[in-house]
């Protein structure tokens, strides 16, 4: 297998973008990821698409043609795939296009993510979030998507995994990160007490444990490293990415205060990777709701069962803490336009290890992981990138 | 939901049978065809099984913030409950005082409408747990 490098990045800026049609933000995201790669476009020969519903929020299928044809590569006839795995699209996408360019398949792959999810009510946009979990046997009988979040926290509660304080210190982190973004939906600095004193959603969680309804893109370039200097000075190396699956249906679980797909793709790609846990410098984890984000430091091997919440609230997962999470904003912060979060993460972690992250850049940051997930832990990606 | 989607899963709906692996003996629910324990050795193996209708809380949420067919219900609480046969399922509790919840509560389970299809739709009915008195 060939060792891939990330050559450019592109994010839009997310949040409720009522300008923008899902066309005009694949566009956007997908240039700026093609200008930052110094390239004109005829040198991809290939297009992966993170996307969870766009039959759904904008009654489109087939959205891989439709990107193609709007960023000009259908005149040229290249393959574009367009990928679906709820939350974790933008990361199966990405970790597609990682295996063309490894394989030798394809050379310039460009991968994007995308959703737009505000041109229908926040009622219908909620009932395609709801169907990344069972739909048959969760969402029919009125198990909302963070209802089953709220079920996983209150038995961390009562397991002695995480108190609810803790919990809740998952947004301030992603807060406090936000606000050093200016693409992140929200950036504006929050006290626990406002996560605590905020409208109920499910109990015990409420609406700033839960990422928002949100609209946006982001892309990366992808090509071998033995040509990425012709593109870059400054290529990111991809070191490892691996997948795992676990149950659709949350009730179907051994333990639901752990995601063992988490546990299963983070081990793969540690070991792809050569490198422990500790030596991560920045991490972005998928936190659609703040328990989400507590597991994953743990399942990810960031800190002990038990204790990730504790560091969380103390300020470790801060930039300048043992390691920095979520510096973009994380899902609830920098907004979670489903598809494009996987790869807005890339996008994260390939800035910080370029040293390109402005007010959030953490310092000499040499190896980067991003964790994306898809329903309620049923798709699991970790990615692990390297500074070069 | 259409006629014939929730016509298929009446028996796991409205009497909770699931399927037992002839292979291994373990419990699924809802049915599943293919025991992921066994796989192969378990095809033409996979039985009926009817769970007991007894459990406990294992954990549960007060929803307040629900689909627009459920907003006439809220607040309403969902739990994992653990039936007697060691299997988890996801229902909603019903005739309960909503702070008197707790993990380890004793439930059973009682046929309840679940939704409706518009107005001229059917009536779903299905599974839903109770204080077990």
């Amino acid at each position: 297998m060939r060792e891939v490098a990330i050559i450019g990045a592109g994010v839009t800026k997310f949040g409720e973008l009522w300008d923008a049609s899902f066309r005009d933000l694949g566009i956007e995201a997908g240039l700026k990821a093609m200008y930052d790669a110094n390239l004109t476009g005829s040198e991809v020969d290939g297009m992966y698409i993170g996307n969870m519903s766009s039959g759904r929020f904008i009654s489109q299928h087939h959205v891989g043609a439709l990107i193609a044809d709007y960023t000009g590569m259908a005149s040229r006839n290249l393959p574009a795939v367009r990928v679906e795995a709820a939350g974790a699209s933008g990361g199966v996408a990405f970790r597609e296009a990682v295996m063309a360019v490894a394989s030798g398949m394809h050379d310039v792959v460009i991968v994007g993510g995308a959703e737009k999810m505000t041109d229908v009510t926040d009622d219908a946009s909620n009932s395609v979030m709801d169907s990344a979990n069972d739909q048959q046997w969760e969402a029919t009988i009125g198990a909302t998507f963070a209802s089953l979040n709220a079920m996983i926290a209150r038995r961390c509660m009562h397991e002695g995994i995480a108190t609810r304080e803790e919990i809740a210190s998952m947004s301030v982190n992603d807060h406090a990160h936000g606000a050093l973004n200016p693409d992140a939906q929200f950036r504006k600095a929050i006290s626990l007490d406002t996560v605590l004193r905020s409208g109920m959603v499910a109990d015990p969680l409420t609406m700033f444990d839960c990422a928002p309804i949100s609209d946006g893109a982001a892309a990366v370039v992808l090509c071998p490293m033995d040509i990425a200097k012709r593109y870059t000075d400054r290529p990111v190396r991809v070191l490892a990415s691996a997948q795992a699956s676990d149950s659709l249906a949350l009730f179907q679980r051994k333990e639901i205060t752990s995601f063992s797909a988490t546990v299963a793709a983070a081990n793969k790609a540690y070991s792809m990777a050569k490198i422990t846990p500790s030596e991560i410098a920045v991490a972005e984890v998928h936190d659609h709701f703040t328990i989400e984000g507590i597991l994953a430091l743990q399942d990810l091997g960031f800190f002990a069962k038990g204790e990730a919440g504790k560091a969380v609230m103390g300020g470790q997962a801060t930039i300048g803490g043992k390691i920095a999470v979520n510096t973009s904003g994380g899902l609830k912060a920098r907004g979670h336009p489903v598809g494009a979060t996987g790869v807005a993460q890339i996008v994260e972690i390939t800035k910080q290890l370029r040293g390109d992250a402005d007010k959030r850049q953490v310092a000499n940051a040499r190896y980067g992981l991003a964790h994306s997930v898809g329903g309620t832990g049923s798709t699991v990606v970790v990615n692990i990138m390297e500074a070069v | 939901m259409s006629v014939a989607r929730h016509w298929r899963e009446t028996p796991g709906r409205y009497n909770l049978v699931g399927t037992r692996c002839g292979s291994c003996g373990k419990v699924y629910f809802p049915r599943r065809s293919l025991c992921p324990e066994c796989r192969r050795a378990s095809l033409g193996k996979m039985e009926s099984y009817k769970l007991k209708d007894e459990g406990t809380v294992f954990t549960y949420s007060v929803i307040h913030e629900a689909p627009i067919e459920n907003s006439i219900l809220k607040p309403y609480a969902v739990a994992m409950v653990m039936t007697g046969d060691g299997v988890l399922i996801t229902a909603q509790l019903v005739d309960v005082d909503i702070d008197k919840i707790h993990i380890g509560m004793p439930v059973r389970a009682v046929l309840r409408k679940i939704g409706e299809d518009g107005r001229e739709g059917i009536v779903n009915y299905g599974y839903k747990f109770t204080p077990k008195s």
